[in-house]
């Protein structure tokens, strides 16, 4: 019963969906005031729909009932309690539900809290919403229905698959979801704003919460899948430029360009038309990048199975929404009124160089994702596009964007000096010319890259906190230490990846209990391997000892572990984090000889990759807050300083 | 820049996307080819010399491919089921007269020459490729594998899977094209 009542939670939102694009859409009449007001429970009442169909999806895991088609292809009775709820969102279906509810969650907070939009873009807006979520009702209805039933259950169901049975697993894609999904907001409020041609400063404060609250989100999640990818994959990388993960990345890049140009917007009236393309670009990247991957598009180039039925309605819903987007901006923004101009030695001219790298970078990235669509299409040749396509672009150019970061902060809004920048600047730029001069003086060799990186780092991070400089710390405002703590952590989090690039030591050896391997700075005794059984997989385990001179031994146990169902190995890592960065030990296969494969690994301070990648987000956390509270605006209007979204 | 110009370059982005759309269908809807030609056809045989896989006979060698007679060579294993399924068509073709070579790849001789006894051989020489590092070189990427390789040692063409019973005709029109 329990998967027929998910099935009719789930029409019954669609429809509600369906009504909740029609009210917001009449609300835009003259006349349409009391539609406005309907539809708001409207928007909560397919929120709760929608959570009651994924609750009851859950329930179906979390019971193991077997006779639901989705459960018994996905799980078994003997997959650990943790990975029977989440794994709920492990597979296809699950993970568009959980889309879908976070989309309607999305649409209902807007109905409930917006309250700065002029009234007639909030009926546009919640329209919008509506007929996204419509889309994806029908998608999940009609080619992804996750409550199908069984004719007859099986005894046992398929197993969930081992390199998902991880604790990243819970939080990972739900805090990837609610950014991905986050920026649908901004999607509606642009299309609703390109709707009623009312594009300004208002526009633009009420749309950047919702900008930084799916961009936190979007950090969080792309950090923490990093994370998990690093430790869980057992290759000692912690970005692959895989298809995913740029999925991921591009439209963080895009919510990154919105989230600056939207506060041009906002403060100066300026970059309208850009600002409402970047809103349409960000969730239209997660739409595009979701799918790539979602449908097997993009995957399908490594020969997997694709449902094409389930990659057209795709496509249809893309081109409904993002050619609709488009050719609404196409239509609509050339009347609206242009917005103000500003010299470009300043502030917004700044941003205007950040949102122009930013969105460079967003196309290298798009373009290497889907280079190989395109080379196979046009000439039938297989190739993949790998680390030295993206590394050998976008690192280059993102070095310049975060040089960038360091000077546009101190400039001033509408028009500023070159000489007065740079006497700003000046403490910062000593600093990047002495880290320069030390790291060739005392690492001669690094390569080009992750040399600029560490000297970047150390002035960007003086500059970062330049705003704060001869300010009462006490009044200055959240979104000022919200921009400080996020750029701070732009030079952390590229201090640890020039450092993991230039410093890492690696060692790999086939070695016989009892022998002992040097990485880096430790030795490390293979002390024993022994065989451990579990739940539903048998480990091997290597005990290792390691010691780095005087010190205390750490012991590391890595494993090797055998799946029963399905069968599969996987490689779980051992890692050790100290001050100064992470051991990383990996158990590999058996040598005949019995010797054992070790993969060692030294990462100097590679933990502030993600250390980084946690400060910008909080950044991004405090700004929100700034943004939400009751301001103390008066004082921070006239410093005319620091302001930043 | 005029008025004109700036509305007209305001649907640019969905001309992009138009592009990008059209891209995916096109990858959506053609037929998948997940095989993977060999860059190898038209070029001369890579360099080799595999030992027998049959106690004392001559090794197979890149060498003696190059005496004017058109060969097959087929990549096979014991472990490999498509293999049996192309057992009775390579025996067709050597009634043919064919020139059949063998590599055996990943393979131990015992176990190839226990798989000949069962099905049939039709090969004039088995190469022992036990770390398929030839069957690399030739550029295949899978067993069963068929290529003609001319009487200059150059490849001329590649087959790949088994050999069915309706590839026969297409396999003996290659060898003559070879000639």
């Amino acid at each position: 019963m329990i998967a027929e009542a998910g099935l009719a939670a789930l029409w019954i939102a669609a429809a509600l969906a369906a009504l909740q694009a029609f009210l917001g859409l009449g609300a835009l009449r003259s006349g349409g005031e009391q539609l406005l007001r309907a539809v708001r429970p409207v928007a909560v009442a397919q929120a709760v729909m929608t959570l009651t169909s994924f609750a009851a999806l859950v329930w179906l895991f979390w019971r193991t009932d077997l006779s639901v088609k989705l459960v018994a292809e996905d799980s078994a009775t003997t997959v650990p309690a943790l990975y029977r709820i989440a794994g709920t969102w492990g597979n296809h279906e699950g993970s568009m539900l959980l889309w879908v509810t976070i989309l309607a969650i999305a649409g209902a907070a807007v109905a409930l809290l917006e309250r700065r939009l002029p009234e007639r873009t909030l009926a546009a807006t919640i329209a919008a919403q509506g007929v996204i979520a419509l889309g994806f009702f029908a998608f999940l209805l009609f080619s992804s229905n996750p409550f199908a039933r069984l004719e007859t259950a099986p005894a046992e169901g398929n197993g969930f698959n081992p390199l998902l049975q991880d604790p990243g697993l819970a939080f990972h894609p739900p805090t990837l979801y609610v950014g991905y999904v986050g920026l649908s907001v901004a999607f509606s409020f642009a299309v609703g704003a390109l709707l009623t041609r009312d594009v300004g400063p208002a526009f633009a404060k009420a749309m950047r919460p919702w900008v930084l609250g799916a961009w936190v989100f979007l950090t969080l999640g792309i950090t923490a899948g990093s994370y998990w990818a690093y430790y869980e994959l057992g290759w000692g990388g912690w970005w692959f430029w895989d298809p995913t993960e740029n999925a991921s990345l591009m439209p963080w890049l895009a919510a990154t360009a919105l989230l600056h140009s939207v506060t041009v917007l906002a403060t100066r009236d300026g970059l309208r038309a850009w600002t409402v393309m970047l809103a349409v670009v960000a969730f239209s990247m997660s739409m595009v990048g979701t799918f790539l991957v979602r449908s097997g598009i993009l995957t399908s180039v490594h020969a997997f199975a694709l449902d094409p039925r389930r990659g057209a309605f795709i496509l249809v819903l893309l081109a409904l929404y993002i050619g609709g987007a488009l050719a609404l901006f196409g239509a609509r923004i050339a009347t609206v009124a242009e917005g103000n101009r500003f010299d470009p030695v300043s502030r917004e001219g700044a941003l205007v160089v950040n949102n122009l790298l930013l969105s460079v970078i967003l196309g290298l990235v798009l373009i290497g994702t889907l280079y190989p669509l395109a080379a196979e299409s046009l000439t039938g040749e297989k190739l993949s596009v790998g680390p030295p396509y993206f590394n050998a672009t976008a690192g280059p150019l993102a070095l310049i964007l975060v040089a960038v970061m360091a000077a546009g902060p101190v400039m001033r809004w509408r028009r500023d000096e070159l000489a007065k920048v740079a006497r700003r600047i000046a403490i910062p730029a000593v600093l990047t010319i002495v880290a320069l001069a030390l790291a060739l003086l005392l690492a001669p060799g690094l390569h080009v890259l992750p040399l600029l990186g560490l000297a970047l780092a150390a002035g960007v991070a003086a500059a970062s906190v330049a705003p704060l400089w001869k300010r009462n710390l006490r009044r200055t405002p959240f979104f000022t230490w919200g921009m400080v703590v996020a750029h701070l952590g732009v030079a952390v989090s590229l201090a640890g990846m020039a450092s993991e690039s230039a410093f890492t030591k690696e060692t790999l050896v086939a070695a016989r209990p009892g022998e002992t391997v040097t990485v880096g700075p430790y030795a490390v005794r293979f002390a024993a391997i022994d065989p451990l059984p579990s739940g539903n997989y048998t480990a091997v385990q290597a005990t290792l000892i390691a010691t780095r001179g005087a010190g205390a031994p750490i012991i590391l146990q890595p494993q090797q572990r055998t799946f029963d169902n399905p069968p599969q190995t996987t490689s779980e890592s051992a890692i050790a984090t100290r001050w100064d960065g992470q051991l990383y030990t990996v158990v590999g296969e058996p040598v005949p000889g019995g010797r054992w494969q070790l993969r060692l690994w030294w990462k100097p301070f590679v933990t502030l990759i993600w250390a980084g990648g946690a400060l910008i987000a909080l950044g991004g956390a405090l700004s929100l807050i700034g943004r939400s509270l009751p301001r103390r605006r008066a004082i921070v209007e006239s410093s005319g300083y620091a302001r930043f979204g | 820049m005029s008025l004109r110009t700036i509305r007209i370059l305001l649907w640019l982005p969905l001309v992009g996307f138009l592009i990008v759309l059209g891209l995916v269908l096109s990858g959506l809807i053609k037929p998948h080819d997940t095989s993977v030609r060999s860059q190898m056809v038209g070029k001369p045989l890579p360099a080799f010399a595999l030992r027998s896989a049959r106690p004392g006979q001559p090794p197979l060698a890149s060498a003696s491919f190059a005496d004017g007679k058109v060969r097959l060579v087929n990549i096979f294993a014991s472990w490999c089921v498509p293999c049996v399924v192309e057992m009775p068509q390579l025996a067709q073709l050597k009634q043919a007269g064919v020139v059949i070579e063998g590599i055996a790849s990943r393979d131990k001789p015992a176990d190839s020459l226990a798989f000949l006894q069962r099905n049939g051989d039709p090969y004039d020489r088995i190469g022992d490729d036990s770390t398929s590092a030839v069957q690399i070189a030739i550029g295949s990427s899978g067993v069963p594998e068929t290529y003609v390789v001319d009487g200059k040692g150059i490849i001329r063409a590649q087959h790949i899977g088994p050999i069915q019973p309706q590839d026969v005709a297409d396999i003996l029109a290659a060898v003559k094209d070879a000639r």
